[in-house]
């Protein structure tokens, strides 16, 4: 464990050394990035996905957004964007935004406050604003928004339900730009219009997005880039081979695993590789609502039956990150230290006599040796699912559970999952921000669209509407803390591990940020540059 | 002939009527549809957004009313709209036509010039080390599958070259794509050769033993009249056969190698059309493969009796 922390903080350290601002920005070239797949659509709002969002967030603009020179995204780190400024009224219920004048969208028309209210009202689901997205992945994000005004073309207000410190964030995300009120949802999902430092120049399925400099781009003297180009290059082999040809400047986001990393380091001495984690975490699915695991105390050995190390030391050479369901600190702002961690049932580092006490329950149940409980365990049919699986089928051996692995279609997982058709599932979470809202209210809130487990608790619903409001950042951290512990209890998606890969960069690339706690927010790219 | 001709072109109609019966309810008992996978690509459990999508997209509609309308707008020359990109078929499938048609022809070449030429060489000089030679080379092309070799090739490029030859831009020039394709095509038709020349050797070796071989010899025919002019042209009966069942199966060899020679053909394309069921490019290139297929069997039928004057095909 004390090396996976030192290689995250070592990473830190040298990404800070090696992002230290340059004196002598050169401007022009072309970034070429590898891709490595074909991204669903090229809406950021109407899609949940990297693929997406790596290639567009530099089409856009924000109203806000976390400091893009920083590596760890939090509250206090957020700067404006198209707003120039913000304000609270009193009861911090009303946040208004004075937002920039003379910006253009990139088909020449003007950018003013209707902007920024058709795009919430789109995204808060108000019902004449339906048809400008056609999927809203991020609705349960603005379920306490309950109206967008505007006064003039430059100023707007979002009016809250009640207050939430976490709402300020949640616009600052990468997934968060200000949509076009003029243009059609089909243009937005293939060849969007942006305020952002690139135009899209093309976007051909299979083959490349090219992104050109926006000469018009409201911030003088940026991006320097004179384009962006991402091939779609689905072999990652082919991806790696080209990165270390010199075809590409800059990998896919978490590209390079662990042992690919020193491949790449062998044949390209000058790569400059950043570890970072993921912010996506591999948890189980546990259908609560059938036979057997509707017994709690079945739920509850499963809870203790998991060793989590043989997970990081198989699958990623000891790197993934332990913790709950919120990224664990350094690079997590509200996750559990190691020590808090250790508190929590099956996290202790004694597995035998975490095991010992699930064999105990399983007993008590009328399993054991000769008897043992037999199931199947669904996942994805995908390396990066099924891998994990195994290793869990394995350790649930240790339990008098003999578990049969499921692999499932890829296209019918939430499906399967949603109808409730499954015993235990293994799952891949990501978080778009590094934030308890975003987590709690997307994945466990009784009402949200993406708790497709359907986990309803009106205890946890309640601590999760509870700790929203709190703005003592430390007591708010307590209670995230005690929502965490009840929904370890309770088996709502017992987290494994968190994910730590590496993305890599030729030494000609200046100035570019990974950000520590998302891997979705950094990728504006104006103040990347290309020494060349 | 001309009764022949109108009964092949009649059942080649019928092969694809049946062909797009198939395809449209097979599509469609694979499980998931577009509008499944475009809600969990989002990671969301709505059930109510899905059905708007589908709606959308006409996927509540009977299944016999989507068939006709497919096959409808196919015969007037309307192939309807991607799912995905939400464009016209066509304009994603024709231009990725020509790339693949490109890949497959350059590779159908290269097996054909090595594996006829080498198999004659190897049964003419039977049991000598160049026919061991051979047929080692070519039990490798057998056993060693595309995407390896190409990816062999990929780092072999990088490690000796500094280069990868993969296509990233589009080529300059004819020269410039001929190079570009020849790796991949290579690498893909190496397969092939290696059971062209395998056919063409035992075929070869059957013709050498035949009466009018050893009269020919007799009469005092060169051996390259007696190789190439007696013996190749009734030993080529099978190869032709073959040749033509090959150029059906290189759209399969040809899936792995557009991915790892990241080439933006159709074949990759249908791959990701079929992961993401986007049905209009789905049914129309599985379509436009059937149609190719039955027209090679037709032409191989056509070069049957040109290369053996015995065989007529009766009205």
């Amino acid at each position: 464990m004390r090396n996976r922390l030192a290689i995250i903080a070592g990473g830190l350290a040298a990404a800070v050394v090696l992002s230290a601002p340059a004196f002598a920005q050169k401007q022009g070239g072309t970034l070429r990035v590898s891709h490595r797949d074909n991204p669903p659509s090229a809406s950021i709002h109407e899609e949940a996905t990297i693929s997406t969002n790596m290639p567009f967030m530099s089409v856009f603009n924000n109203l806000v957004m976390f400091d893009p020179k920083e590596k760890i995204n939090s509250p206090d780190k957020i700067v404006p964007e198209l707003a120039e400024s913000w304000s609270w009224n009193d009861n911090k219920t009303k946040l208004t935004f004075k937002l920039r004048s003379g910006v253009k969208w990139h088909d020449g028309k003007p950018f003013s406050s209707k902007d920024v209210k058709c795009t919430w009202d789109a995204l808060r689901g108000a019902d004449d604003k339906q048809e400008m997205i056609r999927k809203n992945p991020r609705k349960v994000w603005y379920k306490n928004l309950k109206e967008v005004a505007t006064n003039g073309d430059n100023e707007v207000t979002f009016t809250l339900e009640r207050e939430q410190p976490s709402f300020l964030s949640m616009l600052a995300a990468g997934y968060s730009p200000v949509y076009p009120c003029h243009v059609d949802s089909r243009t937005m999902r293939s060849k969007p219009i942006g305020t952002g430092p690139f135009k899209v120049a093309d976007f051909k399925r299979n083959e490349a997005i090219k992104l050109v400099r926006n000469p018009d781009y409201w911030k003088k003297g940026r991006p320097y880039l004179d384009a962006i180009e991402f091939k779609i290059v689905p072999n990652r082999s082919t991806r790696v081979l080209g990165f270390v040809a010199g075809e590409y400047d800059l990998t896919f986001d978490s590209d390079i695993t662990f042992p690919l990393l020193k491949d790449v380091k062998d044949q390209k001495k000058d790569a400059i590789c950043e570890a970072r984690p993921t912010n996506v975490h591999t948890n189980l699915l546990v259908n609560r609502d059938a036979p057997p695991f509707d017994n709690p105390k079945l739920r509850e050995a499963l809870v203790y039956s998991l060793d989590r190390k043989p997970f990081s030391d198989i699958l990623t050479q000891g790197n993934d990150l332990r913790g709950a369901t919120m990224l664990p600190p350094p690079a997590g702002v509200w996750g559990m230290t190691q020590d808090e961690l250790e508190k929590l049932p099956g996290f202790g580092p004694d597995t035998d006599k975490n095991r010992e006490i699930a064999r105990g329950i399983m007993k008590e149940l009328g399993y054991g040796p000769d008897k043992p409980l037999k199931i199947k365990v669904a996942t994805r049919n995908i390396a990066i699912y099924r891998d994990p699986a195994v290793i869990l089928i394995d350790q649930l051996k240790q339990i008098y559970i003999d578990a049969e692995l499921e692999p499932i279609d890829t296209t019918i997982w939430y499906n399967k999952i949603q109808q409730k058709n499954y015993q235990v599932g293994l799952n891949l979470t990501g978080a778009g921000l590094d934030d308890p809202d975003g987590v709690f209210y997307e994945n466990f809130y009784s009402t949200s669209d993406r708790n497709y487990t359907g986990y309803k608790n009106p205890e946890i619903d309640k601590m999760i509407d509870e700790q929203s409001g709190m703005t003592d950042v430390s007591k708010r951290k307590a209670m995230v803390t005690k929502i965490e512990q009840a929904l370890l209890k309770d088996a709502a998606r017992p987290p494994i591990s968190h994910g730590v890969a590496n993305t890599c960069w030729a030494p000609a690339v200046k100035d570019l940020v990974l950000q520590h706690n998302s891997i979705y927010n950094g990728w504006r790219l104006e103040d990347v540059w290309l020494d060349k | 002939m001309g009764a022949y001709l109108t009964r092949r072109v009649l059942l080649m109609v019928l092969t694809l009527f049946g062909m797009s019966v198939l395809i449209f309810v097979m599509l469609r008992l694979v499980p998931g549809n577009i509008a499944d996978i475009l809600v969990d690509s989002a990671g969301i459990a709505d059930p109510k957004e899905k059905a708007k999508i589908a709606a959308e997209l006409g996927l509540d509609r009977p299944i016999f009313d989507q068939y006709l309308q497919w096959i409808g707008g196919l015969a007037r020359g309307d192939l309807g709209f991607a799912y995905v990109s939400e464009r016209p078929a066509l304009e994603e499938i024709a231009p990725r036509i020509p790339i693949s048609a490109k890949l497959a022809g350059l590779a159908l070449f290269f097996s054909v010039i090595l594996g006829v030429p080498l198999g004659v060489i190897s049964a003419v000089r039977q049991n000598s080390a160049i026919d061991y030679l051979l047929r080692i080379i070519s039990l490798s092309g057998l056993s060693l599958p595309s995407f390896w070799l190409g990816l062999l090739i990929l780092m072999a490029s990088v490690q000796w070259f500094g280069m990868i030859p993969i296509y990233t831009n589009e080529p300059r020039g004819f020269f410039d794509e001929l190079l570009l394709l020849s790796i991949p095509a290579a690498a893909v038709g190496f397969r092939s050769s290696a059971l062209i020349m395998r056919l063409t050797r035992s075929s070869m070796l059957e013709v050498l033993r035949q009466d009018y071989i050893r009269t020919a010899r007799s009469k005092g025919a060169s051996q390259t009249t007696v190789n190439y002019e007696h013996a190749l042209r009734n030993a080529l009966l099978p190869v032709v056969t073959i040749i033509g069942i090959e150029a059906a199966f290189l759209v399969g060899g040809l899936i792995v190698t557009e991915t790892v020679f990241n080439i933006p053909g159709v074949a990759r394309f249908l791959v990701e059309a079929i992961l993401w069921r986007d049905y209009p490019i789905v049914q129309n290139l599985v379509m436009l493969i059937a149609f190719c297929v039955v027209v090679v069997n037709f032409l191989v039928d056509m070069a049957y009796m040109a290369l053996d004057p015995r065989i007529k095909y009766a009205d």
